[in-house]
């Protein structure tokens, strides 16, 4: 992907006029990125959630599932309508395609004379996805600035990631959890992505609107059935994305936020927060953006030693492992880290937010702990500070 | 290196057992593929389950199995101590007393009564107590039974003079790192996976079946928060205290939760119904 079309959004230009495509269209397109070499990714409705899966047609996509979600809760539902993506996200990130639980990095075997070492092997094929969501397309930006883009590189995300192909399926049917339209990731999308799909089902048919937004997008598109997209269909999607942000579930304010949550460090609300948070680590592991992971060194019986990336959480005692012990010992001083670190720090580090609106931090918390419900109840209660000073170290 | 007299230059390897059962000893035996050349690494000089071909002490590292119940244990522990340069615990009874840990919170003696005709001849502690209450304990190893991999771990770790790659997080990061949709979050599973520790790949979820704490509590584990979660997403009192106390009865994080409920309906003034009596059963 990221070869921008030559002329994006040139009126007139017959690659990047808007198009139609039916049910048979989607499915050619998706023979066609499997045709052209790519493993092609989509949603899929696996143990009772949607998730990322391999897909070789529209048959193995989520047709009538809907989902209804709340801070800790989380339900599929199956409607008799055929709609495919009338969910918004489930459990399993993008970022675990390119960024995955576990990886290892190389392998070395030491004889007498010197160390050999092997590089570990990675995917052959490029990932195409169909069906990524504008919230997760932006997630995977912000993964950029920090893995690819930044001082920092990780060569096996970076590769993968360039290499990737990404038709994002703008959002219909955002969940009680989603506050995408606060942190301007949705439910619309605008540019960076390979096509840009908008599925509508109404009196003009089941079909999707689509947008070209870069040459691989447009070479794709290429010999699959389409229309071009006539005006019905284009107030059609403006329909679509207007009751999606009417039915946003949630929202932050964001105005100001940075600053607020760096003066408010010392606030009552860390520690009741402290309270209730298990420390699990689930909202970090299911966020899009956090990317924290160690480094696992092992050593196996025939001595040979690998050295493995993995994913970490801020909510781990080891993570703020010093010399002599944690410094984040309180699971209040762990809980404001997190927070801070996706509505403040990242702004200083990653000129960005953390945070995209997705809202799965809050439905995959088991205690239901609500990031926005936190923030606005700093917000309002700005400067309050407790009677003693913080420890970082013991209790919460 | 060695402590035998031979030219045998491998490090010596030893298992006790106290009161457990097996289990964990087994997951040695369960390490298949890998035991045979782990035996090219270390010498088995003391593993009665496998052979009873031992080799006198000391030893350089001794894994311990079980818990301290009886007046002998607490002798023989010392001992085992005094032989081993190294002392690992292996497994739940080891950690945290185990099952038979439950006697520690009733009257003493009422359940040997309940289960041996003649309980007199039995000369036994009136708690089940950790190794670590006991001697200094180099590394514990969680679980009911301990998971191989980790087991293999800890003593290739040895082997290397590195530390181990053993995780004190909660299941739940193997639960996402496995892309398991979370029970309780999906299903209203009682699941006491965010407050344990992590070691066993997040088996039981995976399974559908939420996790009852075999590994013991985590390193930050909250378990009053979980417990008011589950009771509002429909468990009792009583299948919470249930779900705390089987094989980690003892641990303290687990221990403090129990109960916890019914006391705060008894300062409200409720009356509770027999049903919600974790005695029952
Ligand atoms: S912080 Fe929460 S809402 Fe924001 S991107 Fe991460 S998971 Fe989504
Ligand atoms: S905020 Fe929720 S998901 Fe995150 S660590 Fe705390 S309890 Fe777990
Ligand atoms: S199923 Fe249990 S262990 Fe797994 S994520 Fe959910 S609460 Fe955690
Ligand atoms: S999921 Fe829980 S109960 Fe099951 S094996 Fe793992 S730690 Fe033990």
């Amino acid at each position: 992907m990221s070869r921008p079309a030559q002329t994006p959004d040139g009126p007139g230009v017959k690659a990047a006029d808007p198009v139609v495509l039916g049910l048979d269209g989607l499915d050619a397109l998706i023979t066609k990125l499997s045709e052209s070499g790519y493993e092609v990714k989509g949603p899929v409705s696996r143990g009772g959630a949607v998730v990322p899966g391999s897909i070789s047609g529209v048959d193995d996509l989520p047709a009538g599932v809907h989902d209804e979600q709340s801070p800790g809760g989380y339900r599929l539902a199956q409607g008799d309508d055929g709609r495919l993506f009338a969910w918004a996200v489930g459990p399993g990130s993008w970022k675990g395609e390119f960024f995955p639980a576990h990886q290892e990095v190389w392998r070395a075997r030491a004889s007498d004379e010197a160390i050999e070492f092997t590089e570990a092997a990675r995917e052959a094929a490029p990932l195409a996805i169909v069906g990524a969501r504008p919230c997760e397309f932006r997630a995977l930006e912000v993964l950029d600035r920090v893995l690819k883009d930044g001082a920092y590189r990780d060569p096996r995300y970076a590769d993968r990631r360039e290499a990737a192909f990404v038709a994002v399926v703008e959002c219909a049917s955002p969940a009680s959890t989603c506050f995408c339209t606060s942190m301007g990731t949705g439910p619309g999308i605008e540019g960076g992505f390979d096509l840009a799909l908008t599925e509508i089902d109404d009196e003009g048919g089941h079909r999707f609107v689509v947008r070209v937004g870069s040459e691989d997008g447009s070479e794709m598109l290429d010999s699959v059935p389409s229309t071009k997209a006539d005006a019905g269909d284009l107030e059609a999607r403006a329909r679509v994305l207007e009751g999606a942000a009417a039915n946003m579930g949630r929202h932050l304010q964001t105005e100001g936020l940075a600053g607020l949550l760096a003066r408010n460090m010392d606030h009552p609300r860390w520690s009741d927060v402290g309270e209730r948070c298990l420390s699990c680590g689930n909202c970090t592991l299911v966020c899009p953006t956090c990317f924290c992971s160690d480094v696992h060194d092992t050593t196996d019986i025939s001595g040979e030693s690998s050295r493995a990336r993995v994913w970490s959480s801020c909510f781990d005692l080891d993570h703020s492992y010093l010399h002599g012990g944690a410094v984040r010992a309180s699971c209040s001083s762990r809980y404001r880290q997190w927070m801070t670190h996706k509505l403040s720090t990242w702004w200083d580090q990653f000129d960005t937010s953390g945070c995209v609106g997705c809202g799965r931090c809050v439905t995959w918390c088991p205690v239901g702990i609500d990031i926005t419900e936190e923030a606005a109840f700093i917000a309002a209660s700005d400067g309050a500070t407790r009677v003693s000073p913080p420890s970082t170290r013991g209790g919460s | 290196m060695s402590s035998t007299s031979n030219s045998d230059v491998r490090p010596t390897l030893a298992v006790w057992k106290f009161a457990s059962c097996d289990g964990c000893q087994l997951s040695l035996l369960d390490c298949e593929q890998e035991l045979l050349a782990l035996t090219g690494a270390v010498r088995i000089a003391h593993f009665t389950e496998m052979s009873r071909a031992t080799v006198s002490g000391p030893y350089d590292i001794s894994l311990v199995e079980g818990s301290i119940t009886t007046p002998d244990d607490v002798e023989r522990i010392k001992e085992v101590r005094a032989n081993s340069r190294h002392l690992v615990t292996i497994g739940a009874c080891a950690a945290s007393g185990g099952i038979q840990a439950l006697r520690n919170f009733v009257e003493p003696g009422s359940y040997a009564s309940a289960v041996y005709a003649h309980p007199e001849y039995l000369e036994t502690l009136e708690t089940s107590t950790p190794i670590s209450a006991h001697v200094a304990v180099d590394y514990e190893l969680h679980g009911c039974p301990i998971d191989r991999h980790q087991l293999l771990e800890v003593l290739l770790a040895f082997l290397a003079g590195r530390r181990p790659v053993v995780a004190g997080h909660s299941v739940c990061q193997e639960c996402k790192a496995r892309s398991t949709v979370c029970l309780l979050v999906s299903d209203k599973t009682a699941c006491l996976g965010p407050v344990t520790r992590a070691g066993c790949g997040a088996l039981c979820p995976s399974v559908a079946r939420g996790c009852f704490g075999c590994f013991g509590p985590s390193d930050c584990a909250n378990v009053a928060s979980l417990t008011a979660r589950l009771r509002l997403l429909g468990s009792s009192d009583g299948e919470l205290d249930r779900l705390l106390q089987t094989f980690n009865a003892a641990a303290p994080a687990f221990r403090s939760a129990v109960g916890v409920g019914r006391a705060a309906a008894v300062s409200l003034g409720q009356s509770r119904s027999p049903s919600h009596e974790g005695a029952e059963r």
